[in-house]
């Protein structure tokens, strides 16, 4: 837990703390083979790296073949956050996942082509129902057949 | 001069106090008579307005401020003058109208001056002042016109920018953009703004932007083209551009932009099938892979 | 209708204290992570209080965001100042926000190349400075190696 940063935009209220320390204040949600999980407003460098190596941890033990990573509540994408993602994508690519940012505001959308930054290679959905469409996951018979350990609200 | 401006001021600050009722009602009536008008006013909103004016009279010659300078210096007096101009100016009113409708109140003013003296001395410079008052009077609420009309032809502009660059839903998850006209880099930028936000409430999976109607488009703009597809590509949908003209392939190949990753149609209708069949398909959009089929 | 009615008063140059051009600024320090936050925290503020819409907003934050950390990684720590800014009604009347960012690091030895950085690679954090011109109407770097960086940049509220 990196203090106070964390807090604003880290779920509230109905769910309990979770148990383990979440590195980037969104837990990774496994449902069948695909992994959900998503990035907060305040991203620095500490969390971002520890939020890397949690998810290629968990993409290797869960043998995950999708991400799905909901960025819908980000206001702001800078080239930091940008290169984060690009990352990540790599990463989970060479481990055998794919990866689908979903969620992408306007604002940001239009800021981010304007910064000049295409997000090379980072496959991108409406909003994470249809990134999860696209990654078959309608298709599982169920879930999993171990509960998943946290919710994402 | 200063002492009979003095004793002239003090009458008309008399006449104003004692018949003000009089002085608002008649110049009201004087208003709907000449017709001057050509607003949507209605009396009650004539007579408040007098109201605040003649309110506004009183304070700015019981002040010390001279005579000449009282519309424009005085604070009370200038505020009223401009917010009754602009008022006019957004019930669409004429400058004209506006500012006669100001000057009208003279007659008023010295038919209520005649009936507090009879000298002809006293009644000319009651004149002269009342003349100099209100022809200050009209000018700042013609200035001020002029300029809140500025204001609301450019609010009015913005808004026609809205209306020209509608984002129409053309079938379930496929919205479009039909440009119609020169393009600059503001209508563009609405337009960009507008079409992804347009894809966030309706949870397009495709965005057609047609400038069949478009006849040529400045480097700038084809950039922001090339912005508009790739924004809507981040969000996680797809684009097609619908009715190149000759003109603007050229300028775009000029540009150096690499079309081969931009879906591109001849007509709207090509532009509407290519769409539905992308809607078949999952709903990812990868800036990797080259869209269509 | 108020926010369209204060326009128009200002037009006319109705309001008590007649077009300053600085309307007000403030410095906040660039040194931590979290200093990173405050500052994108306090831009997003002066963009609301200058009226910019939603896509203005997050383009003052982005740019302001990259700035910001290019002082804190590269430059080892410096300020961002805010001004909120109004054009003399004369010229328009906008307002604007101006962001000052300045550092005490080493200095940009190629500016040239540090501007087109993040546009040809992408992929790489560049120094931010690219993009954050094309994002911001004005904007000004001044470097001197040993010495430090200062960048201003200026966007105006055209609606």
């Amino acid at each position: 837990m990196n203090g106070p940063l964390s807090a604003p935009g880290a779920p509230a209220g109905s769910s309990p703390p979770p148990p383990v320390p979440q590195p980037a204040g969104v837990p990774i949600l496994r449902l069948g083979d695909v992994l959900v999980t998503g990035l907060l407003n305040e991203l620095d460098d500490k969390s971002a790296v520890a939020f890397t190596e949690e998810l290629t941890t968990r993409i290797v033990g869960d043998a995950a073949r999708g991400v799905l990573i909901d960025i819908s509540r980000l206001e702001v994408i800078d080239s930091f956050v940008a290169r984060t993602l690009m990352e990540l994508t790599t990463m989970a690519r060479l481990l055998g996942a794919r990866v689908i940012v979903a969620g992408m505001r306007p604002a940001v959308a239009i800021t981010l082509v304007e910064l000049g930054l295409q997000l090379t290679g980072v496959e991108t959905a409406l909003n994470a129902e249809a990134g999860l469409l696209a990654l078959g996951w309608q298709q599982m018979p169920r879930p999993s057949g171990e509960a998943p350990r946290d919710s994402l609200r | 001069m200063s002492t009979s401006e003095t004793s002239v001021r003090d009458g008309l600050l008399e006449a104003l106090r004692e018949r003000e009722q009089e002085i608002a009602d008649r110049w009201v009536r004087l208003q709907l008579e000449q017709s001057t008008l050509d607003t949507d006013m209605n009396e009650h909103e004539l007579r408040e307005e007098a109201d605040l004016l003649i309110s506004a009279l009183r304070t700015g010659l019981a002040s010390d401020v001279p005579v000449e300078r009282l519309v424009t210096s005085q604070h009370e007096l200038r505020r009223t003058v401009i917010e009754l101009s602009l008022r006019r100016a957004r019930a669409g009113a004429t400058p004209t109208a506006t500012s006669l409708a100001v000057l009208s109140l003279k007659e008023v003013l010295l038919e209520a001056m005649q009936h507090t003296t009879r000298d002809t001395a006293e009644l000319f410079s009651a004149a002269v002042l009342v003349n100099r008052l209100l022809d200050a009077a009209g000018a700042l609420s013609f200035e001020t016109y002029v300029e809140g009309r500025e204001e609301i032809i450019q609010r009015q502009s913005r808004q026609l920018m809205e209306l020209s660059t509608p984002v129409v839903r053309l079938w379930h998850h496929v919205l479009a953009v039909p440009l119609i006209g020169t393009l600059d880099t503001a209508r563009t930028q609405v337009v960009m703004e507008n079409l992804l936000q347009g894809i966030q409430d309706h949870e397009a999976k495709v965005a057609i932007i047609d400038i069949t109607g478009v006849p040529a488009v400045d480097t700038a703009v084809a950039q922001h083209l090339m912005h508009t597809v790739n924004a809507v590509r981040l969000m996680g949908a797809d684009c097609v551009i619908s009715g190149i003209r000759p003109p603007i392939a050229q300028t775009i190949a000029q540009l150096g932009i690499d079309l081969s990753t931009i879906l591109t149609r001849a007509t709207l209708a090509d532009a509407l099938a290519a769409a539905v069949h992308l809607t078949d398909q999952p709903s990812v959009s990868g800036s990797y892979s080259p869209a269509g089929p | 209708m108020t926010l369209y009615d204060e326009q128009l008063t200002r037009s006319a140059g109705l309001g008590p204290q007649r077009s300053p051009v600085r309307a007000g600024s403030a410095t906040y320090s660039v040194s931590s992570e979290e200093d990173l936050l405050t500052v994108r925290h306090a831009v997003r503020a002066a963009t609301v209080e200058a009226g910019f819409g939603l896509v203005d907003q997050t383009r003052i934050v982005t740019a302001a965001s990259e700035l910001a950390r290019n002082a804190y990684i590269h430059g080892g720590g410096g300020s961002l100042t805010i001004e909120q800014l109004r054009q003399p009604p004369q010229q328009g009347g906008r307002r604007g926000l101006r962001l000052t960012v300045r550092d005490e690091g080493p200095g940009i030895p190629d500016l040239e190349s540090a501007l087109t950085d993040g546009f040809t690679t992408g992929a790489g954090l560049g120094h931010g400075l690219g993009g954050a011109q094309r994002l911001m109407h004005e904007f000004s770097v001044h470097s001197t190696t040993g010495e430090g960086t200062t960048v201003v940049v200026t966007r105006w509220n055209g609606r």
